[in-house]
């Protein structure tokens, strides 16, 4: 394997940079916001050196690694903290950098009246080199230390106004959510250990098939566990909607374009094990499956334009982990996915934030209406977004997710036909639930109920929308012509090892099932919210809407079947502290003060009767002594 | 005269130096007691020098002395402040270090 110098300084400028944000104080105000943006545009540059770099390259010889220094040597376990930069690790850079960088310019306008604005770019910067580490990391135990760096800057950057209590709650909820896949990940690197001896990608891979099909099913759910918590599915879903309380940038960055996905990077990444796994294979595919439709459900009815595009993300990453699920062919189309969704679901997301500031921080879309004409290109790029994601062909959500779709139903069998089915109404719900933030948000009447017009945001703002906007449009077209990405991923997910002879049903045939799925969804939105509508949600909904609106009731699942067992669970054991182990040691406290109070009576104060008692002690002991020896 | 009769002088006056520290009330009397007990360890350890043949007791009996008159000048010192205070050399009035 070929060695690069260049890998470190990925990582380590923008970790600089960070640390120099926060510890400069309110020196670094001034200049802080462009020495971040540089450095993340510098870590882009060396990202963009080191793909044609790594394109010139042959297929066999284009990983590369460096060695940053021996970090664990103990008995058998040898961790090195080593980087590796391969074709799938590449893709992850290109993303995290180009799309960071994108959004650090955006937020330079966007958070411009924060007083704290340094604070928010020393974290960004700060979850750029964890993400960066995650995905360049050789082992787990190297991308464990990313993923809980990722997980910090996501509770910190989620809590960014954390003097809103409900903000610091929120903040608080993702990071307990991430905490139980970060267990699952813990616990799947010990028995990957306890398994293999080794920790790394490298020499896991090779040891993959001499391992018991148990340890592999154990590994892998594990893993799966850790990526549901990571990338909000079912069942740790629940925090991706209250993650919306951060600022916006960090919606589309971390919550939909980059660190929500790492749980995708994970299972590709563990191919080797989930491909011998048939059972945690499955169980990615129901938890993808499950997700796709829960987060779609979701979506139908929030009327917080952020949540109802969070749930979107949820839905968009349940289909990626679905194709994570189909096995070698299935990880190349979820990373496409994953790489198209991440330009057009962050240009939504910073087109959100763009509405949002010039309605003045409503997220209500009930109040919105019309806004297409007051601000065009935000409304454009919008719309671009919207044609990618509900996968109108050219645009790059078409490629990604048609590719999804048939790959499921050529899954074979009822498995076939079931994934199939729900990856294509997933489709449809997705199509109606865009179709109705796209109207309610810039078409139809205008209902924001006061006289400010709404006035274009900054181009500082509009000019990374727009730039991720030709993501949204190219990046499908770019990453399936002669299944360019599918052949670059080749060597490290190996999706042609297997080849499907018989296909279930043509791929032009999915492809216009698709459309038509679109369009039926389409239609519905369009019927259902054309005419003039009322700032008011309505009350009386039917039980699915009302559902749908609490998150099908997840919160009041998790506070019945785990918050209050759990809290019933401490108030048990801290009882249990009080009387057993603190009765103990007070009874221990009480003998000797009760031994006391007697003995003390023996104390009268007269030298007499002490005189009388060591003369009564001494002839005891002459006595003793007398009988002893006699 | 047989040895043992020193012997049983020195457990007759310890034993009435003991009896008067225990039952008298008078500070100076059984300050004179202990003096009186730490005689007949004297005698006795006279004795058994005599007994052993050797000088080993002679010497512990000077060392008693000298103890003693130590004694004497840090207990009369005692027993003169506290008369001074409370008007009273009884040991049974003394007797607030209690409970």
């Amino acid at each position: 394997m070929t060695t690069s110098s260049n890998l470190l300084w990925l990582i380590a400028l923008p970790l600089f940079s960070s640390a120099i944000l926060i510890l400069s104080g309110k020196r670094a105000n001034s200049w802080g916001h462009v020495l971040a943006t540089i450095v993340s545009a510098s870590s882009f540059t060396i990202g963009v050196v080191e793909f044609f770099a790594m394109h010139g390259r042959s297929d066999a010889n284009r990983a590369v690694t460096q060695k940053i220094f021996t970090w664990i040597s103990v008995g058998s376990l040898n961790v090195d903290a080593s980087l590796m930069l391969d074709q799938l690790s590449i893709c992850f850079v290109l993303l995290i950098t180009g799309v960071g960088t994108l959004i650090h310019v955006y937020s330079i306008s966007y958070m411009s009246h924060d007083h704290d604005r340094r604070r928010f770019f020393a974290y960004l910067n700060f979850f750029i080199a964890s993400m960066l580490l995650l995905v360049l990391g050789d082992s787990y135990l190297n991308l464990y230390v990313g993923w809980e760096g990722v997980g910090l800057a996501s509770y910190l950057l989620i809590g960014f106004w954390n003097q809103k209590p409900a903000y610091a709650t929120a903040a608080k909820k993702a990071f307990i959510a991430n905490r139980i896949g970060d267990v699952g990940l813990s616990i799947a690197i010990m028995i990957a250990f306890a398994t293999f001896g080794d920790v790394s990608f490298a020499g896991i891979k090779e040891h993959a098939d001499e391992a018991s099909s148990t340890q592999l099913t154990a590994i892998g759910l594990m893993l799966l566990l850790a990526a549901c918590g990571k990338s909000a599915q079912f069942p740790l879903q629940s925090w991706l909607g209250d993650a919306m309380a951060g600022p916006t940038p960090v919606s589309a960055l971390i919550h939909a374009a980059t660190m929500v996905t790492a749980g995708v990077y994970l299972i590709t990444r563990s191919n080797f094990i989930f491909d011998e796994a048939p059972i945690a294979q499955l169980m990615v595919l129901v938890v993808g499956g499950i997700t796709l439709l829960f987060g779609a459900v979701i979506g139908m009815a929030k009327d917080d334009i952020k949540k109802a595009l969070a749930a979107s993300t949820m839905s968009q990453i349940g289909y990626m982990i679905l194709a994570t699920g189909l096995g070698p062919i299935g990880y190349a189309f979820a990373i496409m996915h994953l790489l198209t969704h991440g330009f057009f679901k962050a240009s939504m997301f910073l087109g959100a934030g763009s509405v949002m500031h010039g309605m003045k921080d409503e997220v209500n879309m009930r109040k919105f209406g019309g806004i297409g004409k007051f601000m065009p290109f935000t409304a454009l790029t919008f719309g671009l977004g919207y044609l990618a994601i509900i996968g109108v062909p050219p645009f790059s959500g078409f490629y990604s997710k048609d590719k999804i779709i048939e790959t499921a139903f050529n899954a074979g069998g009822i498995k076939g036909i079931a994934l199939g089915m729900a990856t294509l109404l997933g489709a449809v719900i997705t199509a109606f639930y865009m179709t109705r933030v796209v109207i309610l948000t810039f078409f139809g009447n205008e209902r924001w109920g006061h006289k400010d017009e709404p006035a274009e945001s900054p181009a500082l703002m509009l000019i990374p929308i727009g730039l991720l906007s030709i993501g949204s449009i190219a990046a499908g077209f770019i990453f399936s012509k002669g299944d360019g990405l599918v052949n670059w991923l080749q060597p490290v997910v190996n999706p042609l090892k297997e080849h499907h002879a018989e296909e279930f049903l043509p791929p032009i045939i999915v492809s216009l099932m698709t459309l038509v799925a679109v369009m039926i969804g389409l239609t519905v939105a369009i019927l259902k919210y054309r005419g003039d509508q009322v700032a008011q949600a309505p009350e009386k909904v039917s039980v699915l809407v009302s559902a749908a609106r609490r998150d099908l009731f997840q919160d009041e699942f998790n506070e019945a079947v785990f918050m209050r067992p759990g809290q019933s669970l401490i108030k048990i054991l801290l009882n249990l502290d009080y009387i057993l182990i603190d009765g103990l040691v007070r009874s221990v406290a009480a003998t000797s003060l009760s031994a006391g109070v007697r003995l003390r009576t023996l104390q009268t104060g007269y030298v007499r009767s002490y005189a009388l008692m060591m003369v009564i002690g001494a002839l005891a002991l002459v006595t003793t002594i007398w009988v002893v020896t006699a | 005269m047989a040895i043992a009769n020193y012997l049983y002088l020195s457990a007759i006056l310890f034993t009435i130096g003991a009896v008067g520290v225990v039952v008298r009330r008078n500070a100076i009397v059984v300050f004179m007691c202990i003096e009186l007990m730490l005689n007949a360890a004297n005698l006795a350890f006279v004795t058994f020098a005599r007994v052993n043949s050797n000088l080993d007791g002679q010497v512990v009996a000077f060392f008693t002395m000298v103890v003693a008159a130590c004694e004497v000048v840090v207990g009369l010192a005692i027993i003169v402040t506290i008369y001074r205070s409370r008007r009273s050399v009884s040991v049974d009035d003394a007797s607030l270090l209690k409970q």
